[in-house]
């Protein structure tokens, strides 16, 4: 089976410091994968390789292979702004941009050349239905951006992405800043966007991945643990470690 | 120290309260079949006023576990001793429905002279008895070896229940006078054949428990 992405022997340094230890891990298309751990494991670490987020940290060095569709990332042929357009990301707490909601989302389309309004307009009215958005801000797409709640916020986060239709959603616990009901809107959007996206999840909320994930990657140490179908992880994991820790029991 | 030290004791607690059921039960199991092999109408009486207490302690048992599902969000190992927690507590209480029904045929046959010796009923019974207690002790060493092995057992409970029926229609058809009391014999039979079938389902449980399969022991 051909994956959307696979990561092969991975190290990742953060100067004499080893942060990911020889990672092997195919990821699925439209797939979620949940990567769990404790704090400092490397799960976010790894996310951020997925898109060279860690580039625009000094001293970071990367060993190995991640190839999206049988492409290598870090090649230095790459376009690194094109590999971001294509893989996306949300982070921990919605950062919108200082405008209107229809700006926000618009911001992207023009950066890449888009100006016919009709178009644009187009391009945020469905990318705010795909973000489960629309119809609640539909009447006020003009007001400022900040003033939404934090959850329709990170929603407008993911609407923006999809404005420059990516194809890999990296998510760094996108609902960790959220109330239960907001971060429940969140996951059902996460399921909805999972027929046309491929997209790579870290949390600390070990409901949160047995709900929105298909596969669970369990990282330790700076090393991939256990991978597998999350239905297995969380019923019968083959691991002591993996074990351990999502039945609360770690260290 | 563990992170998680009440939720352990939950846990403990829980199976500590599984097995009290379980020796309740095996009484009742005990108890039903000696009141038909000695025509014993206040020991039957006795079985069929001790299934309360059996429906009381699951219900008690099973609240318990609705609880700690509904505190404690448990994963994996944690779940999977719940689920077999219910599982077992559920078979328990229907082997203690079977021992009643044993005892009401104790209750119809009490002035009736027994047609036969209970030989391969008694048999039954020792077997499916030690299927119980074995399968409750693969649950508390969770060995799911030992769950496998009290399964096979159950083979020769359904031999036993074969041969019984046999035996039994043969006596019909020699003197229709026994139908009344071997119909009975056999629906005791059955019984006993249904609690053998129980305790399989205990060490399905328990394989579940210890490796998070589910196989079909029976």
């Amino acid at each position: 089976m051909a994956y959307k992405i696979t990561a092969k022997g991975l190290n990742l340094y953060y100067r004499e410091m080893q942060a990911l230890n020889k990672i092997n891990l195919d990821i699925e298309e439209r797939h979620v994968t949940a990567l769990i751990g404790p704090s400092g494991c490397g799960k976010s670490t790894f996310l951020r390789t997925l898109n060279r987020m860690n580039d625009l940290i000094e001293g970071v060095r990367v060993e190995g292979q991640i190839l999206l569709d049988g492409e290598d990332i870090y090649q230095s042929s790459v376009d690194v702004v094109a590999l971001r357009k294509k893989v996306g990301m949300v982070f921990q707490r919605p950062n919108p941009f200082p405008m209107t909601i229809y700006e926000n989302i618009a911001y992207g389309p023009k950066i890449h050349g888009q100006r016919n309004r009709r178009l644009l307009d187009q391009i945020v009215e469905s990318s705010l239905q795909a973000a489960a958005l629309w119809e609640e801000v539909k009447d006020r797409l003009h007001k400022p951006a900040l003033g939404l709640s934090g959850g329709q916020q990170q929603r407008l986060c993911i609407a923006r992405l999809l404005a420059v239709e990516p194809e890999i959603l990296l998510m760094d616990e996108p609902t960790s800043a959220l109330d239960p009901i907001s971060t429940l809107k969140v996951e059902e959007l996460i399921r909805e966007l999972k027929s046309k996206y491929t997209i790579v999840i870290v949390t600390h909320n070990m409901q949160q991945a047995a709900r929105v994930s298909d596969t669970t990657a369990f990282f330790l140490s700076g090393e991939l643990v256990e991978f597998g179908d999350t239905e297995l992880i969380f019923t019968g994991p083959r691991d002591k470690r993996t074990e351990d820790y999502i039945t609360g029991r770690f260290g | 120290m563990s992170t998680r030290q009440s939720f352990d004791k939950a846990l403990a607690d829980l199976q500590q309260d599984v097995l009290r059921m379980a020796s309740v039960v095996e009484k009742l199991i005990y108890n039903a079949v000696k009141s038909l092999a000695t025509q014993d109408p206040i020991l039957a009486g006795e079985v069929i006023e001790g299934d309360d207490l059996v429906d009381e302690q699951r219900f008690q048992i099973e609240d318990k576990i609705i609880k700690i599902i509904a505190t404690q969000q448990p994963m994996a190992k944690d779940l999977r001793i719940l689920i077999t927690g219910i599982r077992i507590i559920i078979s328990l209480e229907r082997m203690a429905d079977h021992s009643v029904d044993i005892a009401r045929v104790t209750m119809c046959l009490v002035e009736e002279k027994l047609i036969k010796p209970l030989v391969s009923i008694t048999a039954m019974a020792k077997l499916a008895q030690q299927m119980v207690r074995d399968g409750l002790d693969a649950y508390v060493h969770n060995d799911p070896d030992k769950a496998r092995e009290m399964c096979e057992a159950d083979d020769e409970v359904d031999h036993i229940y074969h041969q019984t029926y046999k035996h039994l229609v043969s006596f019909m058809k020699r003197d229709p006078d026994t139908i009344g009391q071997a119909t009975y014999l056999l629906f005791v039979a059955r019984f006993l054949e249904r609690i053998a079938d129980h305790a399989t389902n205990i060490g399905e449980a328990v394989i579940f428990q210890a490796t998070g399969e589910w196989k079909e022991l029976n």
